[in-house]
């Protein structure tokens, strides 16, 4: 109820609310069109968020062209700069959300120290991550995500070059929320997309998005019906680590390491398995999950590998200010400009 | 019984502090300045230190020098010559001695003229006692001894008790110049406060310095320098570093806006964003970021977010920068960058001065990307220019480069404090309202509006891939690029009619200008001044505002059959207003890492002029 006593309804947006004005022109079939439609399907369910409190920022590449297409705050910037310009805007304003959206290259390459510096700070920013493992806007080279041996333009024998796994680069850099999607997967990208809004901090999210022009079919493995169930795995904080067709396969540590073992009668019992804890403090069982994408023997996990609280450099920074202020008072100019030793000349 | 010494009225001395970077010259010549401010000199120092922090000590490349120029008249530079060179050890004397004026007095601790500091300074025999300093007023004072035997019985490692030697030398040099030995201990009380044994140790050290002078038989004179007629006001030495910072912090009251200072620690800029973290109860926010670009690009959403935007830096990080300050241009924020120029190129001399960044500064992007370039002349005239920068960025809605440099940030001056409500509003307008808004509609001074995320209706967005124009959608139209970029052109021309004129201080039309930039205001006007005495007709325009230029530019230019531009760089004005103007000018380049010698302008004055009076 209002002060006036009058009911005050609260207009619920919906998705179209967030499309802008402008014709989408990424490839037919991309996997950012996904993207873009789960975000916009995801924030009205933000609460407490006023549309015009959104920015999203971006830098170069195909993905980069995303705050165009959302009908909220936007800034396309330069190349790879995405996470640092993010940083001043919510460090100076953090009354906005501020959400990233930036390719691999952009992201990890050219911006990997922004990033880096991002998560260790704990900038509460949102950064979505668009993964196809390729150089989709410059057609079609390798990226710090290409596997090894891939062929491209500029790896015609095949890459030398050793990927990142930006899952365990984030959580290196003391991220403190860590996640993983699927393009194809609309219901647990939401999912996972309202995860990082509620968080407060540096949210990471990294989506693998299939490229249909320069790196089609990158994750079919784990989108086509087919295959998926017992290639991914779903990571469900409380929940023990199950996955497979049957439900019949699981994860258990075996000396410190990962092994995948069937469930059932005369073989392993549910309660051997690995129950995920997001808040773990420790890296070890999270930066272990990261990595399992590595191995052709295991299954990709998806969902929150670690979310932590932690103070953020922009609450700190405000924290610090209005102690400053207690501590002196309001700063007053006349006083500061006429401070020290100074001399009257009559 | 100690006779009286005689006091001799001078008008004007330049004293240089030398020693090893560890013996606290900084120090102890900034400590001179303070008492010589405080005193009512007008004054102009020189800080001249090398890169390393603590080079070897005894060497030649460890010399730490700090120069200081006080006089009872106008003053503009930390003086060509020194008149006195208070030296620390052997390596002073080496590195310093051509820099010296004849006849000069040389105080010199004689207890490090031992074998191995000689040999570290690569002298065979010992300069006190050779010919090397013949013709020079040599006093021997055994500072070091002097300084331990003052503080006898202190509780003090005899390591911390030679540490205290500078203040013996400090104290010695009040009493020939007759300064107050107060402020230094008022200093050394407020240094100290939790450290009692330093307060005694070093204020011992002060006086016994002092009053060795008094008592000695070797000070026969004493020099007095009467308090300089400064105009009137309430006045405080400043150095440009702080000056700059001081400017953004009154722009930033003066606005209204916050201020955020996104940068890199880099030599010699960063004494603005330490100067700056220290106005937190101002709202002030310093980002020290892992990176000049993220220095600028966190500066750049900063301004994107309403703030009065900065970041700061000197010469290879404005390199850094460029592909940023680009995208400033093309979504025309408000955002000031300030460097404070050094030597070049690449690291080139990082605690120098020079004036080489005056073409990075101009053109120094991809693409036509015109922003504001402005330049402070004096280490007190950075206030002034800050407040200028914030100024023209908000009302052009445009980056402006503030060029300052190696010299004036370090060094300093006697600042006339203006009071708060005397100094310029920067007004600023924030678009809220929804009706007929376009992210690039123009006003009357063609800037976009200015609006903040958060304000309800306004979403749109913004980018670095050329703009429509007034819709600000992403537009690859050939026509439309072509209208684009000489609409961003005009507008920063167009600052030209919002900048004073250029004032020509002498005659207004004539034989010579001499027209100069930035921080060589002071030893071009000594120069003409000392020309004119010498009964020769020489005029001086100094720019502050590089592009656009002043509006009379081209009428100041052409009303001189001669035009002289002086710059710590090869020409790079003088490339600017020819190309501008199709003016002839001569040029004169020292590209020393130092400031101008006032002798060697006078003599390139005087010999354009034919040596006609």
């Amino acid at each position: 109820m209002g002060d006036n006593g009058l009911e005050i309804k609260e207009i619920k947006l919906t998705a179209k609310d967030f499309a802008s004005d402008q014709d989408v022109r990424w490839c037919p079939g991309c996997g950012d069109y996904s993207i873009l439609a789960q975000v916009q399907r995801s924030f009205p369910d933000m609460i407490g968020v006023p549309k015009e409190n959104i920015v999203w920022i971006s830098g170069i590449g195909c993905s980069s062209r995303f705050p165009y297409y959302m009908n909220t705050y936007g800034y396309h910037t330069i190349h790879g700069r995405a996470p640092a310009i993010a940083t001043g805007v919510k460090v100076s304003r953090p009354d906005l959300s501020v959400w990233v959206a930036a390719g691999d290259g952009d992201l990890l390459s050219i911006g990997g120290n922004h990033f880096i510096h991002a998560c260790r700070k704990n900038v509460d920013l949102k950064i979505l991550l668009f993964n196809n493992r390729i150089y989709g806007l410059t057609k079609g080279q390798y990226s710090p995500t290409s596997e090894k041996g891939k062929k491209t333009k500029t790896t015609p024998y095949g890459s030398v070059d050793n990927p990142f796994n930006p899952a365990a680069l984030a959580l290196g850099s003391d991220a403190t929320f860590v996640g993983r999607a699927l393009d194809g997967d609309a219901k647990h990208l939401q999912a996972m997309i309202k995860r990082v809004a509620e968080h407060k901090g540096a949210a990471f999210l990294e989506i693998f998005q299939n490229c249909v022009i320069f790196n089609d079919g990158a994750f079919d493995k784990l989108t086509d019906k087919k295959t998926r169930d017992d290639n991914v795995l779903y990571l469900e904080h409380g929940k023990p680590m199950i996955f497979g067709t049957n439900k019949n396969k699981g994860i258990v540590l075996n000396n410190g390491k990962p092994e995948v073992v069937e469930i059932g009668e005369g073989k392993h019992r549910i309660e051997d398995l690995i129950v995920h804890d997001e808040h773990d403090e420790s890296f070890m069982i999270a930066t272990m999950l990261a990595h399992m994408t590595d191995n052709p023997n295991m299954p990709t996990p998806v969902g929150v590998f670690r979310q932590v609280s932690r103070p953020t450099i922009d609450g700190e920074i405000e924290a610090q200010i209005n102690q400053v202020k207690k501590m002196k008072g309001e700063g007053e100019l006349e006083k500061v400009l006429f401070n020290g030793n100074t001399w009257s000349v009559n | 019984m100690i006779k009286e010494k005689e006091v001799q009225q001078v008008t004007e001395v330049t004293v240089r502090f030398a020693g090893d970077s560890g013996d606290g010259m900084q120090l102890t010549g900034s400590q001179f300045s303070e008492t010589t401010a405080i005193f009512g000199n007008d004054l102009s120092t020189l800080p001249d230190y090398p890169a390393e922090i603590r080079a070897p000590s005894g060497t030649v490349y460890g010399v730490s020098g700090y120069q200081l120029h006080f006089s009872s008249a106008d003053i503009h530079t930390p003086g060509d010559r020194p008149d006195v060179l208070v030296a620390m050890n052997p390596a002073a004397i080496k590195k310093n001695l051509a820099e010296l004026k004849p006849g000069a007095i040389i105080i010199a601790n004689v207890d490090s003229f031992d074998k191995k500091n000689l040999q570290l300074a690569k002298y065979e025999t010992n300069p006190l006692e050779d010919n090397t300093l013949k013709g020079y007023e040599v006093y021997q004072v055994p500072i070091t001894h002097l300084t331990s035997k003052a503080l006898e019985g202190t509780k003090l490692s005899p390591k911390d008790v030679s540490r205290c030697k500078n203040f013996f030398a400090l104290g010695l040099m009040y009493w020939l110049y007759n300064r107050p030995v107060e402020p230094t201990m008022k200093w050394i009380q407020d240094k100290f406060k939790n450290k009692p044994e330093y307060i005694d140790a070093n204020s011992k050290a002060l006086n016994a310095g002092y009053n060795y002078g008094e008592n000695t038989e070797i000070f026969t004179i004493r020099y007095h320098v009467e308090p300089a007629k400064l105009p009137k006001g309430i006045y405080r030495s400043i150095s440009g570093n702080e000056a700059t910072a001081l400017g953004f912090l009154a722009a930033s009251v003066k606005s209204g806006l916050p201020l955020f200072l996104g940068s890199y620690p880099i030599t010699p800029a960063s004494e603005i964003l330490q100067y700056l973290s220290y106005y937190k109860n101002f709202g002030v926010k310093t980002f020290q970021a892992e990176d000049e670009i993220a220095g600028i690009t966190s500066a750049i959403g900063a301004a994107y977010a309403g703030n009065l935007a900065l970041t700061t830096t000197s010469g290879p990080g404005l390199a850094l920068k460029t592909e940023a300050v680009g995208l400033a241009v093309m979504t025309e924020l408000p955002l000031v960058i300030v460097d404070v120029q050094r030597g070049g190129p690449s690291t080139g001399l990082p605690t120098k001065t020079e004036q080489a960044d005056l073409l990075q500064a101009v053109y120094g992007r991809n693409g036509e990307s015109p922003v504001a370039v402005i330049a402070a002349s004096t280490p007190s005239d950075c206030f002034n220019m800050a407040l200028e920068a914030a100024r023209i960025a908000i009302k052009f809605m445009t980056p402006v480069i503030l060029l300052t440099d190696g010299y004036l940030g370090n060094g300093s001056e006697p600042w006339n404090v203006p009071h708060v409500k005397d100094l310029p509003e920067i007004p600023v307008k924030f678009r809220t309202e929804k009706e007929g808004f376009a992210p690039y509609l123009r006003d009357e001074n063609l800037a976009r509006p200015w609006v903040k995320p958060g304000t309800p209706g306004l979403e749109h967005r913004v980018g670095g891939l050329e703009k429509a124009n007034i819709t600000g959608n992403v537009s690859y139209d050939p026509d439309n690029h072509d209208l684009m970029i000489k609409l961003r052109e005009k507008k920063v021309k167009g600052i030209a009619n919002d900048i004073p004129l250029l004032q020509v201080d002498g005659d207004q039309s004539g034989e010579l200008l001499v027209l100069g930039w930035g921080g060589t205001y002071g030893a071009i006007k000594e120069a003409v001044i000392k020309a004119r005495e010498a009964g020769y007709k020489v005029s001086q325009a100094h720019l502050k505002y590089l592009n656009p230029f002043p509006s009379n530019t081209e009428k100041v230019l052409k009303s001189f059959k001669k035009v002289l531009i002086p710059e710590i760089n090869l020409g790079q004005l003088a490339k600017l207003i020819r190309s501008e103007f199709l003016v002839p000018v001569e040029q004169f380049n020292v590209v020393r890492g130092l400031p101008f010698r006032v002798s060697d302008l006078e003599n390139k004055i005087i010999e354009m002029l034919g040596g006609n009076k």
